[in-house]
Order: C-alpha cells, then sequence, then structure tokens
C-alpha cells in the first residue's frame, strides 16, 4: 500500500511535468491547423521553419551567440574554478559569494542592471552586449560545476607536479585540466542550454537589429498559437534533452 | 603559499574583473538610479531624491505588490507540498531507477520555461485539451475560460518552477543522515514526532534554498502573466519592466529591482544561517 502510494506519487508528479511537453510535440505532426483533434501525420510544419527565413535568422543568431558565450564563460568559469580553489586573494570570499548571487539574482533585475550599465557606458544593444549579458549568467554555472569537481582533488597531485618542477599555467595545462574536463563538458552543455533558453536577459540586452530565437518565440506566441512555434518548441526541447542528457551523464560518472 | 605567477595573476584577474565589470558595477549603477528624479525626456537628472522609494510605498505599488506577492507566496507553499513529497519518495528509490528518474526531473529544469508555458497554453485554450477532454466526457456542456485567468497564471508559476523546489529539496533530502530517522524509531518516536523533530529541521536549508528559487522568479518572471494572464495580473516583474519601456521612470523600475535584490539577500542570508545552524550547531550535538 505504501509502496503503491510512492510510485503513484510519483507518476503523478512526472506526468504533470511532462503531459504538456508531451501534447506540444504530438501537435507539432499534427496535420491541421486549429483542429485540436488528430487529422493525421506531417513533417509540414517543421519544413516550414526551414522557409521561414526571418525565423532561421534567428535561430542562427541564438546558435551563434549560445555557442560564443558558452565557450567564453567556460574558459573564464575554469580559470575562475582553479583560482578559488588554489589561490588566496584579495576578495575572494566576496567574489565567490557573489557567484551565488548572480545565479540566484532574478533575471529581471540582472538583465536591468546590464541594460543600464550598457547605456551609461555608451554602448548600444545588439549582439555584442548580449553576449556579454549571456556569459556574465552563464558563468556562475561553469564556476559552480567545476569547483564541485575541483574540490574532490587530492592536493598532493597538485604538490607532486610543483615539486617535479611545473610552472602554475605547465600544471594547469597538463594536470588540473585533463581530470577536470568531464566538468568543464558539462559547464559548456548547461551554458549552452541556458543561453539558448533565455528570454528575459535577452529582452533587456539586446537590440532589434539582433533577434533571437526565444524572443522571437515570445512575440509570435502573444499573438497566438500557430503548429510552426510547435515545431520550433519542439526542436528547442530535444535540444535541451540532448545537451542536459550528456551533461549529467558527464557529472553522475565522475561521482560513480 | 604559492609563488605569485603570472598565471596566477591571470586566472584571478579575469574573475575579479568580470565579477566587478559585469556584476557589480552594474548593480551600483541601478541603486544609483533609484534616487535620481525622472526627466520627462524619458531620461533622469542627476538630483538626489527619495521619492521613488516612497512612490514604491504608496498605495497604487502596495497592490500590484500585494498580488505578486499573494500570488508568489501561494506558489512556493503549494510547490513546497507537491515537491518535498516528491523529493522524499525518490530518496527511496532503488539505485539504478533513482539515476533514470533523476535525470528526467532534470530535463524539464533546464527547458526553457517559454516553451513550457507555451505548452500549457495548448493545453488550456478554448478549444485546447483539457476543454475538449471534459467536454468529451460530458462533465461540462460549454467550454471553460481556461487561459487568461489569474488561476491560469498561478497554474503557469506553479508548473514553470516546481522543478526548481524538487532539486534543493532532493539534494537536501540525499544528505539525510537515515541512521538518525533509525535511531529515532528504535527509541519509540512516532513518525509524525520524527518527521517534525529530525527530518524538517535537518531538510530546512533545502526548503530554503527552493523556496528562494521559487519565490523570486515568481515575482519576476514577466512573460508568464503576459502570456497566461492577459493585462490583468500584474507580477512585479511587469512593473518593473514597463517603468523602463513604457512609462520610462528609470527611478522607480529601479527602486523596485533594488527592492527585489534585498529581498533576495534575506533569503540567500536565511539560507546559510540555517545550514551553518545544522552543519555546526545541531548537528553535532545529535552525532
Amino acid at each position: 500500500m505504501k509502496q503503491a502510494f510512492k510510485y503513484a506519487y510519483l507518476a503523478f508528479i512526472y506526468l504533470f511535468l511532462y503531459i504538456p511537453i508531451l501534447v506540444l510535440v504530438i501537435y507539432s505532426f499534427n496535420d491541421s491547423r486549429f483542429s485540436t483533434n488528430w487529422q493525421g501525420f506531417t513533417f509540414s510544419w517543421y519544413a516550414q521553419l526551414f522557409e521561414d527565413g526571418p525565423l532561421m535568422e534567428a535561430f542562427a543568431n541564438s546558435l551563434i551567440i549560445a555557442f560564443s558565450s558558452s565557450t567564453i564563460a567556460t574558459i573564464l568559469g575554469t580559470l575562475s574554478a582553479f583560482a578559488f580553489y588554489r589561490y588566496r586573494f584579495i576578495g575572494r570570499k566576496v567574489t565567490y559569494s557573489f557567484i551565488y548571487v548572480v545565479m540566484m539574482s532574478p533575471d529581471i533585475v540582472m538583465g536591468i542592471s546590464l541594460l543600464m550599465f550598457f547605456i551609461t557606458v555608451g554602448l548600444s544593444t545588439g549582439a555584442a552586449t548580449l553576449l556579454l549579458a549571456h556569459i556574465t549568467f552563464c558563468l556562475p554555472f561553469v564556476v559552480v560545476t567545476v569547483y564541485a569537481r575541483i574540490s574532490g582533488f587530492d592536493r598532493n597531485i597538485l604538490d607532486a607536479a610543483k615539486d617535479l618542477g611545473a610552472t602554475e599555467r605547465r600544471m594547469f595545462r597538463h594536470v588540473v585540466l585533463p581530470m577536470l574536463m568531464p566538468a568543464v563538458i558539462a559547464g559548456w552543455l548547461l551554458s549552452f542550454t541556458l543561453s539558448l533558453d533565455d528570454v528575459v536577459v535577452s529582452f533587456f540586452t539586446t537590440g532589434p537589429s539582433f533577434e533571437v530565437l526565444p524572443l522571437k518565440i515570445y512575440s509570435m506566441v502573444r499573438l497566438g498559437i500557430k503548429p510552426e512555434i510547435n515545431a520550433l518548441s519542439t526542436v528547442m526541447f530535444l535540444m535541451s534533452l540532448v545537451t542536459v542528457t550528456v551533461s549529467h551523464l558527464l557529472i553522475a560518472k565522475e561521482n560513480r | 603559499m604559492e609563488k605569485k605567477s603570472g598565471f596566477r595573476n591571470v586566472a584571478v584577474g579575469s574573475t575579479l574583473c568580470w565579477i566587478t565589470l559585469f556584476v557589480v558595477i552594474p548593480y551600483l549603477i541601478v541603486v544609483a538610479y533609484s534616487f535620481l528624479t525622472p526627466d520627462p525626456s524619458g531620461t533622469v537628472s542627476w538630483i538626489f531624491t527619495l521619492d521613488s522609494y516612497r512612490e514604491i510605498f504608496s498605495p497604487v505599488f502596495l497592490i500590484v505588490c500585494k498580488n505578486s506577492f499573494a500570488l508568489a507566496l501561494s506558489t512556493t507553499v503549494l510547490t513546497l507540498l507537491a515537491a518535498y513529497p516528491f523529493a522524499f519518495f525518490l530518496t527511496r528509490i532503488s539505485e539504478s531507477i533513482r539515476r533514470t528518474l533523476i535525470l528526467i526531473m532534470i530535463i524539464p529544469f533546464w527547458t526553457s520555461s517559454l516553451i513550457r508555458t507555451y505548452a500549457l497554453i495548448i493545453l488550456l485554450k478554448a478549444n485546447g485539451i483539457v476543454n475538449t477532454f471534459l467536454l468529451s466526457l460530458g462533465w461540462i456542456d460549454e467550454p471553460l475560460n481556461l487561459l487568461y485567468t489569474q488561476l491560469a497564471v498561478f497554474t503557469g508559476l506553479v508548473y514553470t518552477l516546481l522543478p526548481f523546489m524538487i532539486l534543493p529539496l532532493y539534494a537536501s533530502l540525499q544528505k539525510l543522515d537515515t541512521r538518525l530517522i533509525e535511531a529515532a524509531r528504535d527509541l519509540g518516536a512516532t513518525s509524525p514526532r520524527i518527521f517534525f523533530h529530525i527530518i524538517l529541521p535537518l531538510t530546512l536549508p533545502g526548503i530554503i534554498a527552493g523556496s528562494t528559487m521559487v519565490f523570486l522568479p515568481a515575482l519576476g518572471l514577466f512573460y508568464i502573466p503576459d502570456l497566461l494572464g492577459g493585462a490583468r495580473s500584474m507580477l512585479i516583474g511587469n512593473f518593473i519592466k514597463d517603468q523602463f519601456l513604457v512609462a520610462g521612470n528609470w527611478p522607480l523600475g529601479s527602486s523596485a529591482s533594488v527592492i527585489l535584490t534585498l529581498l533576495m539577500f534575506l533569503l540567500i542570508a536565511w539560507y546559510f544561517l540555517s545550514s551553518r545552524k545544522i552543519n555546526q550547531g545541531d548537528m553535532r550535538e545529535v552525532i
């Protein structure tokens, strides 16, 4: 009885989380523009996506921003995690707590603070400001992911490398980085997902000259439901599914 | 300690620079603007004033605040009540299945909440799944007005934020030392007693972390009422957004952001206090 309730409750929550997504995916193949009923299987909504020029441009923009922001955030975040682990410097604790502040702070506050910063320094919003903003909100996730792995290190390994005459840079490159690799890749994948999906921060930090996919979807959804959006959302869901699964497996493997 | 190599300077320097430039300074700018005077031309004039804060505590804004807080609070309570047993049961599942179940749990956590909100629209619209289903069962005679209601916004917030409650709760329940529960049971404690005196206090940091991760976005996620609620319902997030994009009153939007940030600091501080208490106080005495 108790066991049955346990499984029933777990199933209930999973269904609650997944039914809307599953419906979305199923409808993206429904051969009807307006009907709720199933009218047969079709790929035509996906085909139409590829013919929609502005939409594809926004998608390409999103991919470019996601790829470059996650790459820069990963390089910076890995260095940061190593610095937090190995070095003692002024402001270390404050800076580290800021990493958590960035992670917890409401997107809207971050978006607005960056917008006002860009205006103050005289940068007009567009691809460059969007990139800086995305690096900033991805950075903490890389730092935390990498730091979790680095703090499990045996410090003796680093001392051994130093004893054998390695410089800090060499030690990082040839000892630390190879051991960190799964966490680094996981951090990159999570950043990629975050960047690709972000609405709120992008809303404030990009300009009309540079449109990204989530904002495009946002403005399309405000005008109503279209089967093309179902297809597009399915594509985005699948991308998150793949990146999150891979990164999860990478992190889970190291904990085993 | 280690020698101050060039590499060290690059690693430390880039970290400090980035956080200062793109986190600290932008926040300080928001704080500064919250004390300035709005200008009719849409910008600000450099006159120090507390007017924005006075306006924030005026009745008009307090109504927005009250609604938004009530909505965020009820979202937090409902997600907590739904997530706690879920996370608890998840820790009681055999290791092999649990791995897969956790992965299935994490995927919605990382899936765009815009897309998940959109999926809800498909379900809730007049000729959507829910209405079609209820009509076919004969439970209702005409489609219910589910979308563009306060209830839709509430459903949307609960739906998109539930994973953010589950994960911290699970992390903290997983760390729970089950020997404590066994010991209590051996000493004759009843189940409610075990729950309220052992499990709940020890998982309090998880509860606070989860509540923070639900409560703050529930105040700020402006696109959920935009898409599910029509124009009537308004979150603090919508208010802030409108100050910047529609009303052009930056100081007012800034002061609302400052208040939101202060709230975040309070919640984070509460989290650290509660987790410190467990790590260094109670826990040691118990063991």
